[in-house]
């Protein structure tokens, strides 16, 4: 292909014509990648085939291949930044909302407080990176590493719309899980690795938050899996949006699975990893700077990773009653921002939920997972059991 | 395949051999659940607490040998600073202390306004404790709002003599000034928005069962064990000792005020929750009595007395319910402007000595919430 002008350039072309897309159906973050090396490539492209004419640079360039490739790239940081903003505002609304709680004001700085939390993460940024002399560095500074990637990953991976995914697997929902299930393993880890006693405590006690509230999660899964019958989330989202959203008839499983939601974001009441009271910061003790900054970039990733994931089960993701996904307005963004704001409304909740109850026990939370939340999750099986054999869905 | 398989029998019997060492877990001093410079060692075995050891004295500051070197009315001040939570009762006990050695009776009114500025103090005391309750079981806003109905007594104690906390304000012979003006309306408006106020935060802690199992059953202590560890204070009287000082041996005006000693016999943490909770209803009736009072009394009824500044020779002993227990002191005069020797029995330093008792069998999580009920204030603790 040869490019006479820029102009030739900046024209659109079918993105689905290229035949190296690695996308089966139309992909809107894809798309704003694949446009803007468009632009940015060929611009260099175009200089460069002025200075040397026909030099093969250019025409590497413009190859379609090498699009597709920068494309991604440019894809990976639109998705990245995006989930990243999202965190940012749900940090935002967590202070502003629990300042409103507790009758006080919330960050104030710039914004309606919104700088603030730019302002903590330069702050964390600009400390000095300590390194404790009694803690096994290498898995000390690789958990904090792993912890955060995973989170960003399982943040990444959840679908805004039928047109914002990064994977569309059969087995989606479960690829999502188990990435989702991997941060407690790590968190046990570095709490050995720290050295400390606080640590090594706050790590015991993940691994025992896990195992009282996975079991219950992965059986509400399954169930509304089983109601959907398919993996896939958007075949489970079509699904709710055709008949009814899945809060309706598994209002038990909706509750249990909110509560799991909330454990394993590792929030109040369900904070007992990092329980502050007792623990100092639990797991986190010895991390400080930038690395606790990380932390906690992750701890709010994986809380927005719960909201969607409550929002995708029970609200019907990036559906609305009567307008559907709004494929029809395909030019507005209305099913991101639909499915962002079921994820605040979410979160909101869980933000009422931090600023009304106080920490549970560990043994009290092994009580409550395998006690209260395993027969409520095997009840709303069966009920989705009997409503699926009964005909109704 | 089969290497890598152990036995079953085996992994048993290595269990048993396994020696399986308690651990020494260091609180503090630097530590969020202490509310000030002290340090808990606790022994756990997995969560649970099998031992524990209070260590306290890093605020130590010779509060008492410094008295010895000061006129008497230059004490006050200093009494204030022993808690800064409770510095008007501390300064209502020294000026009493004073008083009973000069054996000197002061007038009505600064009987009946001594009353008023400690239940104002207790009640702001035992919000404080509300507070650090809320951040020990992990929710902040109990904290928030018991700051906020705090600052309004606080306010109280502005309007009443100036200053938030360390108020320096009884004397000895009476009270530094008579009450303001409109002090009787603001603090009436003040109790009475505030007994509204408490129940939200009740609603809030008492409706929500977690609170309610993170401290129900928690820490059971009997009537033997608090008289053998010498526990005082709303603590005991959750424990079932029906005892306080205000009413069983009255000093100033309490014979005359009409109120009732909450005591529950259950004994556990929730109950030595419940009777500070109910301490502060009790005091909202103890102030509204007194402000009458004080009313009734009049304008020009006076308020303070001279009295000489040399204390005849003596011993004397003084006791007051303080909002943390009972609080004594101990005076040694020689005949001279200042005292030979003055002692303090703080509660909080003899409460604090039943943190193995209480912490005990507990797990680590309940540490916390089990010694927030001591309400701990190290001003007072190593003086």
């Amino acid at each position: 292909m040869q490019y006479s002008s820029i102009h030739e350039w900046i024209t659109f072309t079918d993105l689905m014509s290229n035949p190296y897309v690695p996308f089966d159906t139309y992909n809107l973050p894809f798309d704003i990648g694949y446009r803007l090396w468009e632009i940015l490539g060929g611009l260099i492209a175009w200089l460069v085939n002025l200075i040397w004419p026909g030099n093969p640079i250019s025409i590497w360039l413009v190859d379609e291949q090498v699009l597709v490739l920068f494309g991604l790239i440019l894809f990976m940081v639109i998705i990245f930044l995006v989930a990243f903003v999202v965190c940012l505002l749900v940090l935002w609304m967590e202070r502003k909302v629990m300042g409103r709680m507790m009758d006080r004001r919330g960050t104030m700085i710039g914004l309606k407080g919104f700088m603030q939390c730019v302002g903590d993460g330069f702050k964390t940024f600009m400390k000095e990176n300590t390194i404790p002399t009694k803690v096994d560095k290498m898995t000390y500074i690789w958990c904090v590493s792993l912890i955060v990637g995973l989170s960003c990953l399982v943040a990444c991976m959840i679908p805004l719309s039928y047109r914002w995914y990064v994977v569309d697997y059969d087995s989606g929902l479960l690829i999502i899980m188990a990435f989702f299930a991997l941060a407690p393993f790590l968190i046990l880890v570095s709490g050995w690795a720290q050295n400390n006693k606080y640590s090594l405590i706050g790590g015991m006690r993940a691994a025992e938050l896990m195992i009282s509230y996975e079991v219950p999660m992965l059986i509400i899964i399954a169930t509304v899996s089983l109601m959907a019958g398919s993996f896939n989330i958007g075949d489970i989202i079509y699904f709710q949006n055709e008949h009814l959203w899945n809060i309706v008839p598994m209002c038990i499983g909706a509750v249990v699975f909110f509560a799991c939601a909330v454990a394993e974001a590792e929030r109040v009441p369900f904070d007992i990893a990092e329980a502050e009271a007792e623990l100092v910061e639990g797991w986190q003790t010895e991390y400080a700077g930038m690395k606790w900054g990380l932390i906690m970039l992750g701890d709010y990733l994986r809380g927005t990773v719960s909201c969607g994931m409550f929002t995708i089960l029970f609200l019907g993701g990036w559906t609305l009653p009567f307008i559907g996904d709004a494929s029809q307005w395909a030019y507005l963004p209305i099913p991101e921002l639909v499915f962002l704001l079921k994820n605040f409304l979410v979160f909101f909740f869980m933000i009422l939920t931090r600023c009304a109850l106080a920490r549970v026990r560990t043994d009290q939370i092994l009580n409550i997972g395998w006690k209260v939340f395993m027969p409520l999750a095997v009840v709303n099986l069966m009920i989705v059991v009997l409503l699926k054999d009964g005909g109704v869905f | 395949m089969t290497d890598s398989i152990v036995p079953i029998k085996e992994i048993e019997e290595n269990m048993e051999k396994m020696d399986t060492d308690k651990m020494w877990v260091i609180m503090g001093p630097q530590h969020p659940f202490s509310h000030g410079l002290w340090t808990l060692k606790v022994q756990l075995d997995g969560e649970i607490v099998t031992d524990a050891e209070p260590i306290v004295g890093y605020l130590h500051r010779g509060w008492e040998k410094e008295t010895e070197n000061r006129e008497y009315p230059k004490i006050i001040p200093m009494a204030d600073r022993l808690c800064y939570a409770a510095s008007m009762t501390y300064t209502h006990l020294y000026c009493m202390t004073v008083e009973k050695a000069l054996g000197i009776d002061i007038p009505e009114k600064a009987k009946y306004i001594r009353i008023v500025a400690d239940e104002v103090c207790r009640i702001q005391s035992h919000l404080m404790w509300l507070a650090a309750v809320g951040t020990d079981l992990g929710n902040l806003t109990v904290f928030l709002w018991c700051m906020r109905e705090r600052e309004y007594f606080l306010d109280l104690n502005v309007k009443l003599c100036g200053a938030r906390m360390t108020t320096n304000y009884p004397r000895i012979g009476g009270v530094r000034n008579d009450t303001t003006d409109l002090f009787d309306r603001d603090i009436l408006r003040t109790v009475d928005r505030f007994e509204k106020a408490l129940w939200d935060i009740i609603y809030l802690i008492d409706d929500s069962s977690i609170f309610v199992s993170r401290m129900k059953g928690i820490s059971i202590l009997t009537r033997e064990q608090v008289a053998n560890v010498g526990l005082t204070g709303p603590a005991m009287r959750g424990c079932g000792v029906d005892f306080d000082i205000r009413r069983d041996d009255p000093y100033d005006n309490y014979d005359k005020v009409d109120f009732e000693v909450p005591v529950l016999t259950a004994g556990d943490s929730y109950s030595r929750y419940m009777i500070r909770v109910e301490e502060m209803f009790q005091s909202c009736d103890i102030i509204r009595q007194a402000v009458q009072k004080v009313k009734a009394l009049g304008k020009n009824a006076p308020y303070r007395i001279k009295t000489p500044s040399k204390v005849p020779a003596g011993t004397t002993f003084t006791r007051l319910e303080d909002p943390r227990g009972e609080s004594l002191m101990y005076l040694v005069s020689d005949g001279t402007d200042r005292p030979w020797r003055l002692k303090v029995r703080s509660p909080i330093f003899v409460n604090v000595s039943s943190a193995k008792l209480q912490s005990v069998g507990t797990r680590i999580a309940d540490v916390p919430a089990v010694l927030a009920q001591i309400d701990m204030c190290l001003g007072e603790t190593d003086r």
